[in-house]
C-alpha cells in the first residue's frame, strides 16, 4: 500500500473526493422518498401526545384523566402515578451518568414541577387527532410557587460551579497572573456582552417511533444525531442489554445539538409502546420543541483585556453568568476559545450559575465558541479602534503561533491565509478606518470581520466495506446525516478508496446494527467516519493484495505486498503498472462473490500514522497527541443600517476557512453558508423570551421566534484554504459543522459598529437597539 | 385542539344562521388564524362553517371607488392591477404581510379580523384578559416589546397585528356586514375595531353570526398616491414593529389632503386624524412630517420594553411621508 491515500495530493486525474458532487440522497428527498423517523407506517401504529405543565414551579395536586380516558380511541394515559418503573432514571447522579442523560430529571417520575412545559402526561390513542384532543381533556391542578426565571432575577442565587458543561469543563481556569498583568498594562478595557436564549429549531422536530419486537427487544426510529448514544441511554433506562435496543435514523431534518442526546420524550414513548403493546409514535409540536430538547442558555459575559500600546494582549479575564436548571451545572464553555484564539501570556475565567425553573440547556451549534467568540472578537475590534489599528492587523499582532492554552504546536493552522484571502475577496483594503462615516443614501454602511476557530474533537468510529466481485460496494457506518451531506461525502470517500465510480457505491448509515460511529456532533462526523471508511477500504485492499500475491494465476503472484498499489480498482506493481489485474478478475477467479473489510477512524491517527489498517505506532501516537487540533477561519461582513428605522441588513458576506481536507466543495460550501446564516440569526434576530414572572416562554413558535428568511441573506462567498493536516485523522478532515457560525455574530456586530459608531453588545441586534444612532 | 363538526355553506344565510344558532360555532375561510388558534386551544369551536363557497368575491371599480369581496385572497388582491394602480397602499400592505403560502390562503375578511400575536394571548397557560376576562395582563410588566403604545389599557396592550386594515382604515374603507336575518349594514372600518378598555375580549363591533361581505374604498387622489412602510425584526415574514400607511395629495408643494394610519403600535388599526390635521394645508416638508409624526404619538403610553416604538413610529411615518412626497 502507498503511504498516503492515493487521492490526497492534488491529482490531475479527477477523483471524487473534493468534487462538488450532488447529494446522493437529494432526489429521494425532493421526491418525498427519504423516510424520516416519524414516517414509518408500522402496522398497528398508535400516537402519543404530551400534555405539558402550565406552571414553572410547584406540585401537581391532582391529575384527573377520567374524561381523557373515556375519549374515543384512547389506549392509555401515563402520568407520574402510573409510569412503569425504569431500571435507571437520570434523577440521581449515578443514573444520569449511566444513561448519559442531558438532564438530571425525567418527567413523569414525580409530582414536582420544575419548569414550564415539563411533560405531566402522555396520552396514547389510535390516531394523532384523538390523542391530541384527549390530551386537552387531562385536567391538572397545581399548587404553584413563584419560579425563578433567570439569573437576572433578584431572588436568584448565584454560585460558582467547580465544573460546567455537565462536568466536561472547568468552572475556573487560570493561566499566569492575569490580574497583575492587567494592572501593569497601559490599555485596559472591560465590556459586558449579553446573549439571548436561542433555540436550535431544526425543521424536523424531535420524534420517536417505538416498537417492541419482543418483550425484551425494542426498535426505535428516532430523530437523533447519534443512534448509538440513544441506544445506550435507552438500554440503561429500560434495563435491557444494549444489543436488545435498535435505534434507526436514516434521515434527519437538522439537529444543531438538540438531537445530540436522548431526551425524556424518547424513553417515555418506549414505555408507552410497551404499555399499550403496539408501536407508538410521538412527534413534538413546535411549541413543545422549545421545552423538550434544550436550548442555548441566556448569559452575560464580562471580558476584560489588557494590552500594550502596540495592541499586544497582556491579560484576558473572562466571567460568565448564566441560567441553569435545578439539577445540572450546565453552561457552554465560552472561555476555551478566548483562551486560545490569540497569543496572550495570562488568562483567567470564572463561571457563575443561577438555578432557574428551566430545563437544562444543551450544546447548540458551536457551544461556547459561538458566544465566546462574540465577546473576544468584539473586544478585539474595540482594541483596534482605540489604538487606530486595522482590525486584521490587531489580530495578526496577536497571532498565536502555538496554542496559548496548552503550549502545544498546532497540527495545522491557515488563519493567516484566511485573513489574507478573505480580505482580498471582500476588498477590505478599501475600508474607511473611521466608524460611522460611510453612507449609501440614508443608510449607514459598515464593514466588520472576525476570526473563527473550532476544535477537532477527539473521537473514533468504525466502518465496514463490502466489495463485490461485480464491481459495486456497500459501505456502512452507524453515523448520522444531519442533512448536511454525510451520505454524499462518504460515498465519495468510499468510491475513491475503492477505485470505483461513486454510482457503484452505496453508503448506509443511521442504524445501531451498523458499525459504531460517533455522534454527529462537535463537528466530528466527517473526519471520523471518512477515516473509518478509508481504513476499511485499506483493509479490503490488504486482503486482496495478499490474495493476489499468493495466487499463482495472478500477474502479481509472489510480488511483495508492499510493492503493490491500487489504481482505479486495479492492483498493480508500483514500479511497473502494466503488471497487475482488476480486482474483479482476481475475486472471480478465487470464487469470491464479495469481500469485507473494516476500519477504525481515530482522532490523532493522522494519515501518516493511519497508512495501514493497523493502529498507529506508539511513537506516532505521542507525536499526534502533542498537537493542538483546530480549524480556523475568518468572516467578513458588510451591513447597511437604517439609523432611523433601526434595521440592519447584511449586504455582503465572505467566509474563508482552513479546515483540513474538504470532502465535497458543494456540500461544504452549503454547510458554511448554513452556519453563517445560523450566526446571522443569532446576531440579528433570534431570541426566545422567557417571561420574568412566570418563567415561561412567550414566543415559542416560528412566527415569533425569528430566524433569517431568504430576504435577510445576501449572496455569500465561501472559500477554503487548501490545508493538509497530517495529524488529525486518516483523511485529514477537520469538520466544518460548527466553525461556520463561530465569530459570525461578532463580524456582524463589528460591521454595525463600523456603520454607526455604536457598539451593541446585547444580542440579538434588533431595531430597538439601533434607534437613536445617527451618523457621526 | 378539540373535536368539531364541519359544515360547508353555499348560501350566506345558511352560514350566518348556522353560526348564530350554534354556541361556539365559527366561520372558516382561509383558516390561517383560526386553525392556528384552535391548535393552541386559544379558540375552541364546536362547529366550523366553511364560507369559501359564498359569492363574496370580486375586485372591482365602482362608481365611487373600489369594492373587494371579503373572500378574495390576500395574494390576488395584492397583485390586482386596479389595486396596484389606484390604491398602492393596499397592495403593498398585503404583499408585505405574512408569506406567499399564507397570502394564497388568507381571505380579506379574515385578515381584517386577524387576532393579536401577543404571546400571553396565544398561550393558555398565561392569564390574559382578552382570552379569559378578569384573569389579568402579564404583558403590562412582562414581555411587551412588541405590544401597543397607542390605545392600550390596564387590561390589555395587545397589538392589532395586521397590515391590510391599517391601509384600509387610512383610506376611509367601509365594511359591508350581513347578519343571520339577511340584514346588511355598513360600518366604517375606523369604527369596526375597538380599543380594549376594560373589555379586551371584544375586538370589533361584529355581532355573532355576522359576516363581512365586502370592503369598499372611496377613490381619491390621496389613495392613488399612497404607500405602506413596514419595519420589522427581519426583512420578510414578520409582524410590524411599526408601520405607516400614508396617502397624500400634494399640489404646488402644499398638502391638499392626507391620510395617515399606523400599524404595529396600536391596539387597533390606528388612524391618526391628529397627524392628518397637521399635514392638511401645510407645506410638504420634513418639518411638517415631523410635526405630524409627533402629533400621531402624542397620546402614546409606552411600557418598559416598547418605549422605542414612540421614536420608531414617528420615524416610520416621517420616512413614509418623505418617500411618498418625493415619488
Amino acid at each position: 500500500m502507498e503511504n498516503e491515500p492515493a487521492f490526497f495530493e492534488t491529482s490531475p486525474t479527477p477523483s471524487s473526493v473534493g468534487q462538488p458532487m450532488n447529494r446522493v440522497d437529494g432526489r429521494d428527498k425532493v421526491m418525498g422518498r427519504a423516510k424520516y423517523s416519524a414516517e414509518y407506517p408500522l402496522p398497528g401504529l398508535t400516537y402519543g401526545v404530551l400534555k405539558t405543565s402550565d406552571i414553572a414551579k410547584g406540585k401537581i395536586q391532582n391529575i384527573d384523566t377520567s374524561a381523557a380516558a373515556k375519549a374515543p380511541g384512547v389506549l392509555a394515559i401515563y402520568t407520574h402515578l402510573n409510569l412503569p418503573k425504569l431500571a435507571k432514571t437520570p434523577n440521581d447522579a449515578d443514573g444520569k451518568k449511566a444513561i448519559g442523560a442531558p438532564m438530571g430529571f425525567l418527567p413523569l417520575t414525580s409530582d414536582v414541577i420544575y419548569y414550564a412545559g415539563q411533560p405531566v402526561a402522555l396520552v396514547v390513542a389510535d390516531t394523532f387527532e384523538r390523542a391530541t384532543q384527549a390530551a386537552t381533556l387531562v385536567r391538572v391542578t397545581y399548587a404553584a410557587e413563584q419560579p425563578i426565571a433567570a439569573y437576572t432575577d433578584p431572588k436568584a442565587q448565584l454560585f460558582n460551579p467547580e465544573k460546567i458543561q455537565d462536568g466536561k469543563a472547568d468552572g475556573y481556569t487560570r493561566r499566569g497572573d492575569a490580574r497583575a498583568a492587567l494592572a501593569s498594562s497601559p490599555i485596559k478595557m472591560t465590556a459586558v456582552y449579553t446573549h439571548a436564549i436561542n433555540h436550535h429549531n431544526p425543521m424536523e422536530p424531535g420524534s420517536t417511533t417505538a416498537i417492541w419486537e419482543a418483550p425484551d427487544r425494542l426498535t426505535v426510529y428516532e430523530s437523533t444525531q447519534g443512534v448509538t448514544r440513544t441506544q445506550k441511554s435507552l438500554a440503561a433506562m429500560l434495563g435491557l442489554p444494549q444489543d436488545q435496543v435498535r435505534v434507526v435514523t436514516k434521515f434527519l431534518g437538522g439537529g444543531f445539538g438538540c438531537k445530540g442526546s436522548c431526551w425524556p420524550h424518547t424513553v417515555l414513548t418506549a414505555q408507552a409502546a410497551k404499555g399499550v403493546g403496539r408501536p407508538v409514535k410521538l412527534v413534538l409540536s413546535r411549541k413543545q420543541q422549545f421545552t423538550s430538547m434544550g436550548h442555548r442558555e441566556d448569559q452575560t459575559q464580562t471580558l476584560t483585556l489588557g494590552a500594550t500600546n502596540e495592541g499586544k494582549l497582556t491579560a484576558l479575564i473572562h466571567e460568565k453568568t448564566s441560567t441553569t436548571s435545578p439539577w445540572d451545572n450546565y453552561a457552554e464553555s465560552n472561555s476555551k476559545i478566548i483562551n486560545l484564539l490569540y497569543e496572550c501570556p495570562t488568562f483567567e475565567s470564572h463561571y457563575q450559575l443561577a438555578r432557574g425553573n428551566v430545563m437544562t440547556s444543551t450544546f447548540t451549534r458551536a457551544p461556547g465558541e459561538a458566544p465566546g467568540s462574540f465577546a473576544i472578537e468584539c473586544s478585539m475590534d474595540d482594541l483596534a479602534y482605540q489604538l487606530g489599528i486595522d482590525p486584521i492587523e490587531i489580530r495578526l499582532r496577536n497571532y498565536a503561533e502555538k496554542d496559548p492554552s496548552t503550549g502545544q504546536a498546532w497540527s495545522s493552522k491557515s488563519l493567516r491565509q484566511c485573513y489574507a484571502r478573505g480580505a482580498e475577496l471582500f476588498g477590505w483594503s478599501k475600508r474607511n478606518p473611521k466608524a460611522g462615516v460611510t453612507k449609501d443614501g440614508r443608510t449607514l454602511v459598515g464593514w466588520g470581520m472576525a476570526t473563527a476557530s473550532y476544535p477537532v474533537h477527539s473521537s473514533q468510529g468504525t466502518a465496514r466495506v463490502r466489495l463485490f466481485a461485480d464491481g459495486h460496494a456497500v459501505v456502512q457506518a452507524g453515523a448520522t446525516d444531519l442533512g448536511t451531506g454525510t451520505y454524499t461525502v462518504m460515498t465519495q470517500v468510499a468510491a475513491d478508496s475503492l477505485g470505483l465510480p461513486p454510482e457503484k457505491v452505496r453508503f448506509e448509515l443511521g442504524d445501531t446494527r451498523l458499525p459504531t460511529a460517533p455522534n454527529s456532533g462537535g463537528s466530528v462526523a466527517a473526519g471520523t467516519v471518512s477515516s473509518s471508511v478509508y481504513m476499511a477500504a485499506q483493509d479490503v485492499w490488504q486482503k486482496l493484495t495478499k490474495m493476489a500475491t499468493q495466487d499463482p494465476k495472478s500477474p502479481l503472484f509472489k510480488a511483495k505486498p508492499e510493492d503493490v498499489t491500487m489504481e482505479k480498482g486495479r492492483l498493480q506493481l508500483k514500479k511497473d503498472p502494466s503488471k497487475g489485474e482488476d480486482f474483479m478478475a482476481l475475486m472471480k477467479r478465487g470464487g469470491l462473490d464479495d469481500i469485507e473489510g473494516s476500519g477504525q477512524g481515530k482522532y490523532g491517527a493522522g494519515y501518516e500514522a493511519g497508512q495501514s489498517a493497523n493502529a498507529a505506532s506508539d511513537a506516532h501516537k505521542d507525536e499526534a497527541g502533542q498537537h493542538s487540533m483546530h480549524s480556523f477561519g475568518a468572516h467578513f461582513c458588510e451591513v447597511h443600517v437604517d439609523p432611523d428605522l433601526g434595521t440592519v441588513r447584511v449586504t455582503r458576506w465572505v467566509s474563508v476557512h482552513g479546515a483540513g481536507r474538504i470532502l465535497n466543495a458543494k456540500t461544504a460550501r452549503s454547510q458554511i453558508i448554513g452556519g453563517s446564516i445560523f450566526g446571522i440569526g443569532a446576531a440579528l434576530m433570534e431570541a426566545t423570551v422567557r417571561d420574568p414572572h412566570y418563567a415561561r416562554y412567550v414566543n415559542s413558535d416560528l412566527g415569533d421566534y425569528h430566524i433569517p428568511v431568504n430576504a435577510d441573506i445576501p449572496d455569500m462567498t465561501v472559500e477554503f484554504i487548501d490545508e493538509h493536516d497530517p495529524y488529525i485523522n486518516a483523511m485529514g478532515v477537520k469538520g466544518i459543522g460548527e466553525i461556520s457560525m463561530v465569530g459570525v455574530s461578532a463580524a456582524v456586530a463589528n460591521a454595525v459598529f463600523h456603520a454607526t459608531g455604536k457598539r451593541v453588545r446585547d444580542l440579538p441586534i434588533t431595531p430597538d437597539k439601533i434607534l437613536g444612532t445617527k451618523a457621526v | 385542539m378539540n373535536n368539531f363538526t364541519y359544515l360547508q355553506a353555499t348560501a350566506a344565510k345558511d352560514a350566518t344562521a348556522a353560526v348564530a344558532g350554534t354556541k361556539e360555532a365559527a366561520f372558516i375561510a382561509g383558516g390561517t388564524t383560526l386553525l392556528d388558534l384552535m391548535k393552541l386551544d386559544v379558540e375552541n369551536h364546536s362547529q366550523l362553517v366553511d364560507i369559501n363557497m359564498l359569492a363574496f368575491k370580486g375586485v372591482e371599480q365602482t362608481a365611487d371607488g373600489l369594492r373587494i369581496g371579503a373572500l378574495e385572497r390576500m395574494s390576488d388582491v395584492g397583485e390586482n392591477p386596479l389595486v396596484l394602480q389606484n390604491y398602492p397602499v393596499i397592495s403593498q400592505s398585503l404583499l408585505l404581510a405574512a408569506s406567499p403560502q399564507l397570502r394564497n390562503m388568507a381571505s380579506i375578511g379574515g385578515n381584517i379580523l386577524q387576532r393579536t400575536r401577543c404571546g400571553y394571548f396565544r398561550d393558555t397557560a398565561f392569564p390574559c384578559n382578552k382570552r379569559q376576562p378578569g384573569s389579568g395582563c402579564p404583558a403590562q410588566d412582562g414581555e411587551n416589546r412588541g405590544l401597543a403604545i397607542l390605545g392600550g389599557s390596564k387590561s390589555c396592550i395587545a397589538t392589532y397585528p395586521g397590515d391590510l386594515a391599517v391601509a384600509l382604515v387610512a383610506l376611509d374603507a367601509v365594511l359591508l356586514l350581513e347578519n343571520s336575518k339577511g340584514k346588511q349594514r355598513r360600518v366604517p372600518l375606523v369604527d369596526f375595531h375597538v380599543v380594549p378598555g376594560s373589555t379586551p375580549q371584544r375586538e370589533t363591533v361584529i355581532e355573532p353570526g355576522e359576516l363581512i361581505v365586502s370592503v369598499t374604498v372611496p377613490a381619491a387622489a390621496h389613495a392613488r398616491k399612497s404607500m405602506y412602510l413596514k419595519v420589522r425584526d427581519r426583512a420578510s415574514y414578520a409582524f410590524a414593529l411599526a408601520s405607516a400607511a400614508v396617502g397624500l395629495d400634494v399640489q404646488g408643494g402644499q398638502i391638499r389632503s392626507a391620510r395617515v394610519a399606523l400599524g404595529g403600535v396600536g391596539t387597533k388599526p390606528w388612524r391618526s386624524l391628529a397627524a392628518e390635521k397637521v399635514l392638511t394645508g401645510a407645506p410638504a416638508t420634513e418639518a411638517t412630517f415631523r410635526a405630524a409624526a409627533a402629533a400621531a404619538v402624542r397620546d402614546a403610553q409606552p411600557h418598559e420594553q416598547n418605549r422605542f416604538k414612540v421614536e420608531l413610529a414617528q420615524n416610520t411615518l416621517v420616512r413614509a411621508l418623505t418617500e411618498l412626497s418625493a415619488a
